[in-house]
């Protein structure tokens, strides 16, 4: 079933904080979903519809956010990709009459909490069944990256110039955004010779460590159209997971290759159409391997085709990640999803930073890549149209 | 991997014990479908391919190449002091690939496509750790 445009984005809010030492995880929920209700012109009694992916879960958090009277709930996670793949389930939910207005909260404090320069992977219980044949050797998130990145440079001669080309177009960016945590721009040079943290992969390749988090408000087009704010249309979406399949893992691709499609055809449009496009940033690779993916050039020459500042706002070919992304300027509790959404709804509404603000931006899209496309990762492409 | 190399013990259940036992004499198990004849790994009960349950334990070679690999030099907990080691992905002969570490040789001489074979590095508890080092001649 398409979910086009019978809901809209009316609210969004990112968290202007990337360590808060003295705040509590669940009051960074609180202050994000009050920022998107604001924004949106909504009330807390206006929520029909509450999704989180994060601990300690939908039913705690609904209960410490006052939420009463929800007819739909989702606590889907893939990983960074889950808010992304929300504005899809939300809108499907408001398309199907379950809802009207679903509010999104994202927040964490990784930074804060458990800051780790070694980036040691979460969420594996020990008792998931792949847990006795991975968590032994000595598994990190950039481990996982680099093994794609690896891979990706033996079959395509990708390198690691190129890969530090994204890393340039997200610094780029970040010097307008007064948030960002990294706000100097970095030459190839400046990535290439940071410290290798799991070759390919350097400390630049490598996404920031963040507390703080987001919120999205989406409601049905009946009422948006009561509200003052440019509501962006859901115009398609589309989720996937890729997994390990028993031993035939490829790394060169990601779950992009399937919901990319699924997007696209929900929407109506093509890649040509997309005006601006936020993709998850977790590590170079992953913008590499996903830009590919959604098919926005060949498999295997995502290299060339960020060079020469195809990923620079307002003139590159595919203006990206025009906040800084995770790379630069957020990464809020290890899941970068909600930034992507928030910032593709910033461009279409004009109201991204004035010197990354993509003119006449009519459509935009957003990615995520969640966990780890080294072994199990999901996937979630969301297309939004401006309200015109 | 320099220095110390942890062997951390792995967590078991009962559908991998007999997958850990087998470490201890040395031998590789993997699964494999009578129905689809395909090879897996991790083991378990129901075939990924074809969702069959004839499945049943195969001894591997213990022989592969690198399918890809990455000398991890910032790590936690356990491996924080056993940096650089290489984490890899080895494709066995019998098709699967599995994530490993390279090890008991010269880092800088491991590359994608480099043949390897198994070691096993004993955990203390009756179990093996499988592992791969370079394989020099034939
Ligand atoms: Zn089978």
């Amino acid at each position: 079933m398409s979910t086009q445009a019978s809901a809209r984005v009316a609210g969004i809010y990112e968290h202007p904080v990337r360590e808060a030492p003295d705040t509590s995880t669940p009051q960074l929920h609180a202050d994000v979903a009050a920022g998107a209700l604001r924004d949106a012109g909504l009330t807390f009694d206006d929520v029909d519809g509450y999704v989180t992916a994060e601990s300690p879960g939908v039913l705690s958090l609904a209960d410490y956010l006052g939420l009463e009277g929800l007819s739909y709930v989702d606590s889907t996670d893939i990983g960074g990709a889950s808010y992304v793949a929300h504005v899809g389930h939300a809108a499907a939910a408001i398309a199907a009459g379950r809802c009207d207005v679903v509010l999104i909260t994202h927040a964490g404090r990784p930074r804060s909490i458990d800051y780790d320069p070694g980036h040691p992977r979460r969420n594996h219980p020990a008792d998931a069944p792949e847990a006795g044949f991975e968590d032994p050797y000595g598994l990190s998130f950039v481990g996982l990256y680099a093994l794609a990145a690896r891979r990706h440079m033996h079959e395509y001669g990708t390198t690691s110039e190129q890969l530090a080309e994204i890393r340039v177009a997200a610094s780029q960016h970040a010097q307008h955004n007064e948030h960002a945590m990294f706000q100097d721009p970095v030459t190839v040079a400046d990535v290439v010779d940071s410290p290798l943290v799991s070759d390919p992969l350097h400390l630049l390749d490598c996404c920031v460590v963040s507390d703080g988090g987001g919120a999205i408000v989406v409601a049905s087009s009946d009422v948006a159209s009561d509200l003052s704010r440019p509501c962006p249309a859901v115009l398609g979406s589309g989720d996937a997971i890729k997994h390990h399949g028993g031993g035939a893992l490829d790394l060169t691709d990601t779950g992009a290759v399937e919901s990319g499609p699924k997007a696209f055809d929900d929407a109506g449009v093509t890649t040509d159409d997309i005006d601006y496009a936020s993709i998850y940033d977790s590590f170079t690779i992953t913008v590499l391997e996903a830009i590919e993916d959604l098919g926005f050039c060949e498999k295997g020459e995502g290299g060339e085709f960020v060079e020469g500042g195809t990923l620079q706002a307002p003139d590159g070919d595919l203006p990206f990640n025009t906040d800084g992304g995770g790379l630069c300027s957020n990464h809020p509790g290890n899941r970068g999803g909600v930034t992507k959404v928030i910032e593709a709804v910033r461009q279409l509404r004009g109201e991204a930073n004035a010197e990354v603000q993509v003119p006449d931006c009519e459509i935009a899209l957003a990615h995520g890549t969640g966990n780890s496309i080294g072994t199990r990762t999901g996937a979630a492409t969301l297309i939004l149209g401006a309200d015109r | 991997m320099t220095g110390e190399r942890p062997v951390p013990v792995p967590p078991t259940n009962p559908e991998t014990e007999p997958f850990w036992d087998a470490t201890a004499d040395g031998r590789l198990l993997l699964r494999s479908c009578a129905d689809c004849k395909r090879v897996y790994h991790y083991p378990r009960r129901q075939c990924p391919e074809c969702a069959s349950t004839n499945t049943d334990w195969t001894e591997a070679s213990g022989r592969g190449t690198v399918y890809s690999y990455t000398v991890t030099r910032r790590a936690s907990e356990e491996y924080a002091d056993a940096t650089p080691y290489v984490l890899a992905y080895v494709e066995l002969k019998e098709g699967p690939r599995m994530l490993t570490n390279i090890v008991d040789c010269d880092i800088e001489r491991v590359e994608v496509d480099s043949r390897v074979e198994v070691v096993f590095d004993d955990t203390g508890s009756g179990r093996a750790l499988p592992r791969f080092t370079l394989r020099v001649g034939d």
